[in-house]
């Protein structure tokens, strides 16, 4: 074909696209570069009016500062100032701290939460009825579902990030220099700056481009905002989690311990996730014992990880440490120094549209609850008196994934009775429960015959879960049923975001 | 079944959850104290505590003592009006030097019985001898009531008389063996004292095999982390275990056959060495026992 | 059982109830603070007040901060500052039936 038929070929210069003229060959260093030209903002305000917030859209946090956390209180703060209002709040926790949100509620800034769990005076104000529209729980597999098939959209995603370059390249620590504040693995954060349309990250520490290892990458990112403090260290993260010298968590843990020993699934190379709380944190403890004397090792740990999982993984008990949220500072410093310890973002954990999610590799799972009932439905969520006090986390996603779950709580704590017919909120149900155990006894689901058996032929203690919720009865008596009032204040939802409860406002 | 008493849970009287959780923790025996642990002032609401505690909660099987305060203090016959109508099978009697402590303490006991409607007899008792006085008179204490199930060394008061202090355990060495001696002659059970660093697990398990080697059925505690590793080490091993069960199958051969008499390797079997046997063998079915309680 | 002077029992640890009894009062006044108040709070009350029926006691200003204690602590608590607030040191045990 003749190229000169092509009509106005002669007008088109030989260079086009972005590149085509005035694009000057810069010559600074990179040094010098990374001064002037990079992502960064210079207030927290101007990275708002960047991204084109707008009443109506929403907005997205992570939880990785816990209790420490200033960045939620601080952008709802900017973004009531600009006036901007009927924001979606999704966070992938909330806590004690984030009790400001309550007077955002009020003015009408914010009018839909997501999130995984509320605690303090914004917990109780949600249950009294504060807002107009539910809160919606999800566990943290299910809003990494909800995210990654666009059912949840984020429009911009407020993200701390206790270290970042002028590009954005962001983690939960940095291998330069010494940092203000730390937090180990960003695993919440990760798939919000992958989904959001506009992501700012927000610092206190800015460092050198590039920042690696970086948990965020700069592409998922658009500006960069220093700010004086992110969050209080202390807050965001302790020393080390103490290993619990509560003689009755201690029982907790060693018949748990046990419990996994005759289960079948202890066995060379298995996998292994232990939930938050005393009981099932010391449940690592006597494991380690077990491993020991029987010259096993784990294949891999995940989960939030702490202290403990980070030493057995050191003196070689567990080959691979897959992190998605870092517990305590003994698990942040691993991260940083420990190559077989791996940081995962929340799809990689648990989403069940990701077919290779962690959680479904899991041999067993050790988990706490407020209330089991008599099905072993698990309640993390509301507390005997049927006000929100917890967080789903990925209580039902590792429940579904592992082979083995295991549920630990003390038969009764105080007057309150762990047991009961029903759960005041169903957040993992009882069909992907294996095992209660208490201080008192332990019971199996009826769908695992031949693990009752087991348990059985060991000499463990198993006994009718309805046996155990009548000896509890027997000691603290029966509770008054909770009065509720019509109003719905939170929606559960499943790890495949279908509605599995709702929680209804209590009478005050 | 002779009842095993290798663990003995010290529970202060005043503390509620621990009079409510104490029995989850496995130990053979509770010990509700009203003596060293409640303060002077709170001694009327430890014994309104307890007592109610002992008539509402179920202990299961478990084996319930309850320390009073001694007589002389004037709290201790206070304390036994209370206590013995809460019916715990056991009243351990601290600070005990002569076998009068002992009978002062039972006509007490069996007034009140008397007067509760009773049986006159049921209630237990232990003494607690914790001076060189009550030492030298260990074995008068030993046999001075029937009541008695045994006696108890208490190191911390005995040391401070001997003017010494705690160590490894030699300067218990005299007191240990005249308690032991007092017990196995009267036919009651030896009970060794506390050891009070909770965190000091090896030198818990030093003192446990050595009271154990001793001779004595078992040990005081006072923190249920105490109670496996003291169990452990009232675990026969294997081979007195195997021993045991030949003499036990001997003697039920014996049985079988109508003969009184039993022997084992052509040697006759007689009564201690079948008791031992017996003791064994409950050690060892308490040992593989996990520790609910069945209530 | 008359209450004579102020007393006090129990502590405001975890599973224990503090009671304070006072004279005076038209009939038993009890105000009642808890831990578990949506969910035990009438039966602690019944427990506190037939405590004090059993004992004879009529009028008294009673203020109970409650920790989760059980049924048997709280009415040892009852019993204790009643005692104390009578001033009175020896009880007429009863063997219950």
């Amino acid at each position: 074909m003749d190229i000169g038929c092509i009509p106005h070929i002669d007008e088109i210069s030989a260079q086009h696209g972005p590149f085509c003229g005035g694009a000057e060959k810069r010559t600074h260093s990179f040094f010098e570069r990374m001064r002037y030209d990079n992502k960064i903002v210079h207030s927290l305000r101007e990275a708002i009016e960047k991204t084109g917030l707008r009443d109506g859209m929403a907005i997205s946090f992570h939880h990785h500062f816990r209790n420490g956390d200033y960045i939620v209180n601080m952008v709802l703060e900017e973004i009531a100032r600009m006036g901007i209002k009927n924001l979606t709040l999704a966070a992938s926790s909330l806590t004690t701290i984030h009790a400001p949100l309550i007077g955002h509620i009020q003015n009408g800034v914010i009018t839909h939460i997501e999130t995984s769990g509320l605690r303090g005076r914004l917990a109780e104000a949600v249950s009294g009825g504060l807002m107009d529209f539910p809160v919606v729980f999800r566990s943290h597999g299910g809003r990494a579902a909800a995210i990654e098939s666009r059912e949840f959209h984020i429009d911009v995603a407020f993200l701390g990030a206790p270290s970042c370059d002028p590009y954005g390249n962001a983690n939960g620590y940095n291998r330069d220099e010494e940092s203000g504040s730390c937090c180990g693995s960003m695993g919440y954060a990760k798939l919000d700056a992958l989904y959001a349309d506009k992501t700012v990250i927000i610092t206190d520490h800015i460092v050198r481009f590039p920042n690696a290892p970086f948990g965020i990458p700069e592409s998922n990112v658009d500006y960069v905002v220093q700010v004086d403090s992110i969050g209080d260290p202390g807050g965001i993260m302790s020393g080390a989690t103490r290993f619990t010298t509560n003689p009755k968590e201690l029982l907790i843990a060693k018949m748990a311990a046990e419990v996994i020993e005759q289960s079948g699934y202890f066995y060379d190379g298995f996998s292994m996730q232990m939930g938050s709380g005393g009981a099932s944190l010391a449940t690592a403890r006597f494991l380690r014992e077990k491993m020991l004397q029987k010259k096993l090792t784990a294949r891999f740990a995940l989960g939030g990880i702490t202290g403990q999982i980070v030493e057995m993984h050191e003196e070689g008990l567990i080959e691979k440490i897959l992190d998605v949220q870092s517990f305590d500072l003994t698990a942040a410093n691993s991260l940083k120094n420990n190559r077989f310890h791996q940081q995962i973002d929340a799809s990689f954990y648990a989403s069940y549209l990701n077919h290779g999610a962690a959680v479904n590799q899991l041999d067993f799972v050790v988990l706490s609850a407020l209330e089991v009932d008599t099905d072993f439905n698990v309640n993390v969520l509301t507390g005997s008196d049927g006000v929100i006090r917890g967080a789903i986390g990925g209580h039902p996603d590792t429940a579904a994934g592992a082979a083995l779950s295991i549920i630990v709580a003390p038969l009764m704590r105080g007057r309150i009775p762990s047991i009961v017919r029903h759960v005041n909120t169903v957040v993992t149900p009882g069909d992907t429960v294996d095992v209660m155990v208490t201080d008192q006894g332990v019971a199996v689901h009826p769908r695992r015959a031949e693990l009752k058996a087991r348990l059985l032929s060991a000499g463990l203690p198993v006994y009718d879960i309805e046996k155990l919720r009548e000896r509890a009865e027997r000691i603290v008596g029966a509770p008054e049923p909770i009065r509720y009032v019509d109003k719905i204040v939170g929606v559960v939802m499943y790890r495949d975001n279908t509605v599995i409860d709702v929680i209804r406002q209590v009478q005050g | 079944m002779k009842r095993l008493r290798r663990s003995m849970l010290f529970v202060p009287g005043n503390n509620p959850g621990m009079l409510r959780d104490a029995y989850i923790y496995g130990s053979d025996s509770l010990m509700f104290d009203l003596e060293d642990s409640v303060s002077i002032r709170e001694k009327d609401a430890a014994r309104f505590l307890v007592y109610n505690a002992l008539t509402s909660l179920n202990y299961g099987q478990k084996e319930l003592v309850v320390r009073i305060n001694d007589l002389e203090s004037g709290l201790g016959v206070k304390d036994l009006e209370a206590i013995v109508r809460a019916k715990p099978h056991v009243i351990r009697l601290p600070k005990t030097e002569t076998a009068k402590d002992i009978l002062d303490c039972e006509r007490e006991i069996a007034r009140i019985e008397r007067e509760a409607g009773i049986p006159v007899g049921q209630t237990g008792m232990m003494a607690a001898i914790e001076s060189a006085k009550g030492v030298l008179h260990a074995y008068e204490i030993a046999t001075a009531s029937p009541r008695l199930i045994g006696i108890a060394l208490g190191a911390e008061d005995y040391v401070t008389d001997l003017k010494t202090t705690r160590s490894d355990g030699t300067e218990l060495f005299f007191a240990r063996n005249m308690i032991l001696n007092a017990a196995r002659a009267a036919g009651i059970d030896a009970l060794d004292t506390v050891f009070s660093n909770v965190n000091d697990e090896e030198g818990f398990l030093r003192e446990c095999r050595l009271i154990r080697q001793l001779g004595f059925d078992g040990k005081s505690v006072i923190n249920p982390r105490q109670i496996a590793p003291l169990h452990a080490v009232f675990m026969p091993d294997e081979a007195a275990l195997a021993k045991a069960r030949a003499v036990m199958e001997a003697i039920a051969e014996a049985e079988e056959r109508g003969s009184g008499v039993a022997s084992l390797n052509g040697r006759m079997i007689d009564r201690p060495v079948a008791l031992r046997a017996q003791y064994l063998i409950d050690l060892a079915e308490a040992g593989e026992r996990t520790m609910v309680e069945e209530v | 059982m008359q209450i004579v002077q102020p007393a006090v029992a129990g502590t405001m640890e975890s599973s224990d109830i503090m009671i304070r009894i006072e004279p005076g009062g038209a009939g038993v006044e009890l105000s009642l603070e808890s831990s578990v108040l949506s969910q035990f709070g009438k039966q602690i009350e019944s427990v506190i007040r037939g405590s004090l029926a059993e004992l004879g006691v009529e009028s008294a200003r009673v203020t109970a901060v409650d920790k989760g204690a059980l049924d048997c602590t709280v009415r040892a608590r009852v019993m204790t500052a009643a005692y104390r607030g009578a001033g009175q040191e020896n009880h007429s045990w009863e063997v219950k039936v």
